[in-house]
């Protein structure tokens, strides 16, 4: 029952991942992108990681997804064939390279993974009691840069995103 | 319980997709969204791993990529809308300034 659920939702996240990928309007990848995010989101909470099920919602297909899809309406979704130019070859080698990626990754990925199925699933491994006694005891000066970093980076968007007046005028 | 070996294939695979589609697309908002995609699979995949171990490290790693994530969205669009005002496109092949 848990395996037919994984593979339904394993096909909607490849379906949403090669949506983004293929799509030629920039507002139909970015909801490819939100399909993509809620099936992982849902992964989480059958991986009995629940806090994370509900950050991936919240920031992800809350946040990034939308602040996507306002600088595509800013800037237009017009956006052209999905390659442009003449490199025909060069999408055939990208799906070359990818492949091979692939193979080796989940080759590696044979030889470390120990047999067998995952020992335990205590239900309440993920909850955000456990991960938060974590993060602010174990992880609290990691936790505080990224407070930091998010302090930043909110800096410096705003002196991205505005406009430079020319020197000498008001 | 799902085998940890399917989820990992699975991050693979959607990492895959996420590369392919960096070298495929030239438009900097889809490189972006393949970028955001890939990082949701090495997620993805910490969160199995965490699970298989029974530890938490992984899914506190998970949420400082997370922050990573949002940070990284943010300036990078406020770098995409400041070349939109500058050269009126977001083909990455047109954005050769700094190309010698």
């Amino acid at each position: 029952m848990t395996l037919l659920l994984f593979t339904v939702l394993a096909l909607i996240a490849l379906v949403g991942a090669v949506g983004v990928v293929m799509s030629r309007n920039a507002v139909y990848s970015a909801l490819f992108l939100l399909v993509n995010f809620a099936t992982i989101a849902v992964m989480y909470f059958m991986l009995s990681a629940q806090f994370l099920g509900v950050v991936q919602v919240i920031i992800y297909a809350g946040a990034i997804v939308v602040l996507f899809l306002f600088v595509i309406m800013l800037i237009g979704g017009q956006i052209g064939p999905v390659t442009v130019g003449g490199r025909r070859y060069a999408r055939l080698l990208a799906l070359v390279l990818g492949a091979a990626f692939l193979l080796l990754v989940v080759l590696g990925l044979g030889a470390a993974l120990p047999p067998g199925e995952a020992p335990l699933g205590a239900p309440q491994a993920g909850s955000v009691q456990a991960v938060g006694q974590e993060l602010y005891t174990t992880y609290l000066i990691p936790f505080e840069l990224a407070s930091i970093l998010l302090l930043v980076g909110m800096l410096g968007g705003v002196v991205l995103a505005r406009r430079y007046r020319e020197l000498g005028k008001d | 319980m799902v085998p940890t070996a399917y989820v990992l294939v699975l991050s693979a695979v959607l990492f895959t997709i996420g590369a392919v589609g960096v070298l495929v697309r030239r438009n900097a908002l889809i490189i972006f969204m393949c970028v955001e995609m890939m990082l949701n699979a090495v997620n993805l995949s910490l969160v199995a791993l965490s699970n298989q171990w029974g530890n938490l490290t992984g899914q506190i790693f998970v949420f400082i990529v997370m922050a990573v994530a949002a940070v990284e969205v943010a300036i990078g669009l406020a770098i995409v809308m400041a070349i939109v005002r500058h050269k009126d496109t977001t083909n990455v092949d047109e954005i050769n300034l700094l190309k010698w």
